[in-house]
């Protein structure tokens, strides 16, 4: 039982080092209500990306067309949204049809990666590329490049209100975590992505449906890029065809802070939540303490190594103590 | 004799390259002037040479998206040289500076993944983002422009040259030849060299090459260090034929790259790739995108195109490996 859960231990103790580390450097401000409502404004999007990557690392593979999927799908909804809602006031039936129009366009895509991957038994990391410049391209066929911006108040909602004082996109951002949670914890689909990215030969042998499980795993980090689309098109009121690029790496960087392995099979959403918490903060109070956004982006490389090297450490020693 | 040739996965790419053309060409014929040809070479010259790199970083099972950020690097390294010592430098000692710091970063990037045993797409994935974040911090994302006249002068040489209709010059660039060089480079490291042989070795199984007595360590230091002197000396050319050095000129270059490797015919699972393939990968995008420009279609419509491309080929490749293996089971049932 500690064992399972000391990976969460260490992440929790890493978070309160962190949070240690800004407030010495940048006093209690860092605490403000200000400051913690605009991280958590700023977590979600990332949050859900995340959780879109880490299932598909799960099953020992990768989807680099995360970041190509969201903006596409948000820019059909964007695209429904200002043609059928030019003065942007409020439109209730036209902003649920745009939503439901890049659920679709999302889910297609992670069905066309499911396919390549389950069906013609292509490597996910070629296929994902593949699907990623297509769709990327789309994109930019669809926007010539252009912004496209001015939704009704009901999309503006999705990622700037707040309920209860709570922001929206972290309710929303809450909701994925727990049903991927549930999925991956309580249902037999989990037990199967688990068990896949273990050992693929002995999960076929065993009488799971191999491709199947792949076909839902790449469908529902699909669907995850439609939610971040509708946070994200929102809370910039606007989309473009390369908006987020720098997400990729941060997505792969929580997961595997979050003790997703690279290699498959071992991970929880709970780890993942917390890393992307102590990414948050190192973000925000780096900024407030006026480093460089490119300083974050080498730091976030560190980092990613860093968390790569101690693994691998713990790794060895678990190895050795086995073997004695 | 014939049939080896038309079943090979090469004479595939060519045949598609064969047929674009042919439709590009009966819609403008512009397309098969030799000017156009020589352009085309020239303008590729820059992903010619990183994918050589790409090829045999992929042979080996491995991938590295962090080439671009070492060719900024070296590339601005090279620049911040030529506009402070520009006159007492000449090509040669800037193709060695580049080669040599492209290679130690290539080295840096080897030694992580093989140490620590991080998946290569992770780690490079990482030393890109390490690489190109202090890169802009130190230059805080300047241009670099106005070298010295001799910099400009020799990409201006051709091997030989002619006059088109308008009395414009053109001919087959210096920099073309230097691609030439490195497209045989790869070929006989690879083909020649048991250097090549345990690279291809090490991408079928690691755990078989090691038994087998490899020097992993030694292979890796190759195989990462070769892809940062191909950025080194890419990131020369880039100056060279743009005469600028920016910070964002490269970003997105890699995906170009492995896709025409891939499209080439290595497979990302390592073992499988040549240097012919991956130089027909190489003209197939260019002659795609050549052609995309000579017919009027909008740059817009370039990247779907492309990918486009790559996943039907690539599905083509899985189809194809499927048939050969289901032949294979009923030869061995009989």
């Amino acid at each position: 039982m500690f064992r399972k859960n000391s990976e969460i231990l260490v992440l929790i103790l890493v978070l309160a080092g962190v949070l240690g580390l800004m407030l010495a450097l940048n006093g209690p401000s860092f605490f403000k209500l200000g400051n913690v409502q605009s991280m958590s404004f700023q977590m979600p999007e990332l949050g859900v990306l995340s959780l879109a990557m880490m299932i598909t690392m799960l099953t020992s593979g990768i989807n680099l067309s995360i970041i190509a999927s969201t903006n596409l799908s948000g820019i059909v909804m964007a695209l429904i949204m200002t043609k059928l809602a030019p003065d942007a006031g409020s439109a209730p039936g036209v902003v649920l049809l745009a939503l439901l129009a890049g659920v679709l366009v999302s889910a297609v895509i992670g069905l066309l990666n499911g396919w390549l991957i389950a069906y013609l038994d292509i490597s996910p990391i070629l296929a994902t590329l593949g699907t990623m410049i297509t769709v990327s391209g789309l994109a930019i066929v669809f926007t010539r490049g252009y912004v496209i911006s001015g939704f009704p108040k009901e999309m503006l909602f999705i990622g700037n209100g707040m309920i209860l004082g709570i922001p929206v996109p972290l309710l929303i951002f809450l909701a994925c975590a727990g049903i991927l949670a549930l999925i991956l914890g309580r249902m037999p689909l989990g037990t199967r992505i688990y068990l896949y990215g273990s050992n693929p030969t002995a999960t076929f042998y065993s009488g799971v449906n191999n491709k199947a499980v792949l076909m839902r795993v790449y469908l529902i980090s699909g669907l995850l890029t439609s939610v971040t689309a509708m946070i994200m098109i929102s809370r910039f009121n606007s989309a473009k065809a390369d908006y987020g690029e720098s997400y990729l790496l941060l997505t792969i960087l929580a997961s595997v802070l979050g003790g997703v392995s690279a290699a498959g099979g071992f991970g929880r959403v709970s780890g993942l939540v917390v890393a992307l918490v102590i990414l948050q903060i190192i973000s925000s109070g780096l900024n407030l303490f006026g480093v460089s956004a490119f300083m974050t982006v080498a730091l976030w490389g560190i980092v990613l190594i860093f968390v790569m090297v101690v693994k691998h450490m713990l790794e060895q020693r678990a190895i050795r103590s086995v073997a004695r | 004799m014939i049939k080896k040739i038309t079943s090979r996965y090469e004479f595939l790419v060519f045949m598609v390259i064969l047929i674009f053309s042919i439709i590009i060409g009966l819609i403008n014929p512009n397309f098969f002037s030799l000017e156009n040809i020589l352009d085309i070479l020239q303008n590729n010259t820059l992903t010619g040479i990183f994918a050589i790199g790409m090829l045999i970083v992929v042979i080996s099972g491995g991938i590295d998206l962090s080439f671009t950020a070492i060719a900024t690097i070296t590339g601005y390294t090279v620049a911040v040289l030529l506009l402070s010592h520009g006159s007492q430098l000449n090509i040669f000692v800037v193709f060695l500076i580049a080669a040599v710091m492209g290679t130690i970063l290539g080295m840096v990037n080897a030694s992580i993944i093989y140490f620590f045993k991080i998946p290569p797409i992770i780690a490079t994935i990482a030393t890109q983002n390490i690489y190109y974040g202090l890169l802009v911090v130190i230059t805080q994302g300047k241009w670099l422009y106005g070298f010295p006249s001799w910099f400009g002068a020799f990409v201006k040489i051709k091997i030989f040259s002619l006059v088109n209709a308008n009395d414009v010059k053109y001919g087959l660039s210096i920099v073309t030849v230097i691609w030439f060089a490195f497209i045989f480079l790869g070929w006989f490291i690879l083909r020649k060299t048991v250097l090549g042989r345990s690279i291809y070795a090490l991408g079928g199984s690691e755990a078989s090459a090691q038994r087998a007595g490899f020097n992993i360590l030694r292979l890796q230091l190759f195989v990462y260090g070769f892809m940062g002197l191909m950025a080194g000396i890419g990131s020369v050319i880039q100056a060279l034929l743009v005469q600028t050095v920016a910070p964002n000129s490269l970003v997105g270059k890699e995906l170009d790259v492995i896709a025409a490797v891939v499209l080439g015919g290595a497979s990302l699972t390592g073992g499988v790739g040549t240097v012919l393939g991956t130089v027909l990968g190489v003209l197939l995008l260019a002659v795609m995108s050549n052609g995309l420009t000579l017919m009027h279609v909008p740059s817009y419509w370039y990247k779907v195109v492309t990918g486009f491309v790559i996943l039907v080929s690539v599905a083509a490749g899985a189809w194809r490996k499927r048939a050969i293996s289901n032949k294979k089971v009923i030869i061995e049932a009989e």
